[in-house]
């Protein structure tokens, strides 16, 4: 066999691969968005989800899965943004940085339902809030954070050596450096990273399960008072997610509708989800072109 | 190039008189890790002229040049020991405030590396930091630095577009009016045009030269005729010790060493 049909036959088997990839994410996207675009209307968005009657809506597990994310976020991105600095910029090579980078990539593979029930033992029961999104919030953060870090350190870390030797040449601080060139460059990368690790909370059930709980109270989307238990914005509530909806109606649903909910609610998670990754590419393009073209 | 050489020629006969030493360089000892990368330098660098180090790659001579301000900091296994004295000031000295000792010495980079942000927040990204925050005063200061590095002219309508808008050799003169802004006294120069096109090249030749009324520029150049055309001493680093520093002239048409020679005529290198 020459080296010419060989290099044919590694082609296409590559070729091949990338085929099986794309063809498998090709067919499961249009399997969800099928069965579920059928199913989605302005009613099944904006109607409450019901127990036992068919016919029932997402309405509060859309709301809540972006208010656990939200809160999620408010936590992760400002603790992740600090971790990656450190991590990039102060950490010294050596035994410490290399224990604590071990433990950053053990908790960024810790499985997520083993998260939850940490989150149970902790954030549920040792505070007392019981299930809420707070707690919810925080097994997510968890679960969540290593990979922020990671991300923020990389962006960081990608940003040209001759920046920061630029900026310190100049007799400007280590952290005004930070501040003013590393973070600014670093940005269309901790943003795209961001992003996409929101696809992951908001898509993320099992560690939400036994930690923002399986049922949301009846929501009054005119009470905006956070301390009221029928308010969405309060975060001792419990609240089911998207994502743990879909798992429930599955596994315990008793209305007669479970496949059209079930359709459909994964059809709003995958689309979400798909928007949030669009969204990480056109954004960080547009950011790049913004600080490396002419304006 | 007849008009660099020109130039040359008058400041040359201007500034006969001797100038006095700067920087006193003493029993310099560089370190990365376990390798001993500049042995034992002693030389005087002389106030407001250009001095060339020159010699083959990984002689120590950008060790060397990092070392004046300091920007070896950045790399945690090195370590040094001697003497850098700048005004009786030993610069090396750990309680030596790094960040102001860098206004004073500036440094220019090989490549060029404007910041990704518009030509004025390139300039006035020190000053800012410096605590210079008036409009009027911020504008001054930017026409002057971006004057005296010859880049007024070409960007004088577009102050606010990217920096990486600029062609190389217009980045590297940015560069060069962003220390200047500091109103450093020395400025170093790590093969500043060895990225760059002939013409870009030259011009920076010229301000070179321009500057060196003004400043110390200590330049580190691979280009034998670049240290020939526009430094007034050259020093020629091998494996880590300084072989030979003198006048310029002295060094390219008669060095004592013989390696310098060798290596002035291309033998290795």
């Amino acid at each position: 066999m020459n080296s010419r049909v060989t290099d044919k036959i590694a082609t296409s088997i590559f070729v091949l691969f990338a085929a099986i990839m794309a063809g498998t994410l090709f067919a499961l996207l249009g399997y969800i968005l099928y069965h579920g675009f059928a199913v989605i209307d302005l009613d099944f968005l904006t109607s409450n989800s019901s127990s036992f009657r068919e016919g029932g809506g997402i309405k509060n597990q859309l709301f809540n899965s972006f208010y656990v994310l939200f809160i999620t976020m408010l936590f992760t991105v400002p603790l992740g943004i600090g971790g990656g600095i450190y991590m990039a910029e102060y950490a010294k090579p050596g035994k410490v940085t290399d224990f604590i980078r071990t433990c950053i990539e053990v908790l960024a593979s810790l499985p997520s339902i083993v998260v939850g029930m940490f989150g149970l033992l902790v954030f549920v029961a040792w505070t007392g809030w019981g299930y809420t999104i707070l707690s919810g919030a925080l097994a997510l953060t968890v679960f969540n954070l290593p990979v922020i870090v990671r991300v923020c350190e990389d962006a960081i870390r990608s940003v040209p050596r001759e920046l920061k030797e630029a900026s310190l040449a100049l007799g400007v601080t280590h952290w005004h450096t930070i501040k003013t060139v590393l973070l600014p460059a670093a940005f269309p990368g901790i943003l795209t990273g961001v992003i996409l690790s929101a696809g992951r909370v908001f898509g993320e059930a099992a560690a939400l399960l036994f930690t923002a709980g399986l049922t949301t109270p009846n929501l009054d989307f005119t009470n905006w008072n956070p301390f009221n238990i029928h308010s969405p914005l309060n975060i001792f509530r419990p609240a089911e997610t998207l994502s743990v909806h879909i798992w429930k109606v599955n596994t315990q649903g008793i209305i007669p509708d479970v496949r059209e909910v079930a359709d459909g609610a994964s059809a709003v998670l995958v689309i979400s989800v798909l928007i949030f990754n669009l969204l990480a590419r056109w954004l960080g393009s547009v950011i790049h072109k913004r600080m490396s073209g002419s304006k | 190039m007849k008009f660099v050489l020109d130039k040359k020629q008058e400041r040359v006969t201007k500034e006969k008189e001797k100038k006095n030493a700067i920087l006193k360089v003493r029993n310099l000892n560089i370190y990365y890790g376990d390798n001993h990368a500049v042995h034992d330098i002693n030389m005087d660098i002389e106030e407001k002229s250009i001095t060339a180090l020159i010699g083959p790659s990984g002689c120590g001579k950008s060790t060397f040049l990092r070392s004046i301000n300091r920007m070896n900091d950045t790399i945690p296994i090195a370590k040094n020991n001697g003497e850098i004295l700048y005004e009786g000031l030993n610069i090396l000295e750990d309680d030596i405030e790094v960040v102001a000792l860098r206004k004073e010495i500036g440094m220019v980079f090989q490549k060029p590396n404007p910041f990704p942000m518009s030509i004025y927040n390139n300039i006035t990204h020190a000053l800012k930091f410096k605590g210079i925050r008036k409009k009027k005063e911020l504008n001054q200061i930017v026409e002057d630095s971006l004057k005296k590095a010859a880049l007024w002219d070409e960007v004088k309508d577009r102050l606010h577009e990217s920096a990486l808008s600029l062609s190389g050799g217009q980045q590297q003169r940015l560069c060069i009016a962003r220390s200047l802004a500091l109103k450093p006294r020395i400025l170093l120069l790590d093969e500043p045009s060895s990225a760059l096109d002939p013409i870009s090249n030259a011009k920076i030749e010229d301000l070179i030269m321009e500057l060196s009324s003004e400043y110390t520029i200590i330049i580190v150049t691979h280009n034998m005729q670049q240290a020939s055309r526009v430094a007034d001493k050259t020093a020629f680093f091998l494996s880590g010790d300084l072989m030979e520093y003198d006048e310029t002239s002295k060094i390219f048409t008669n060095p004592s060493n013989p390696k310098t020679e060798e290596y002035i005529t291309g033998k290795f290198g």
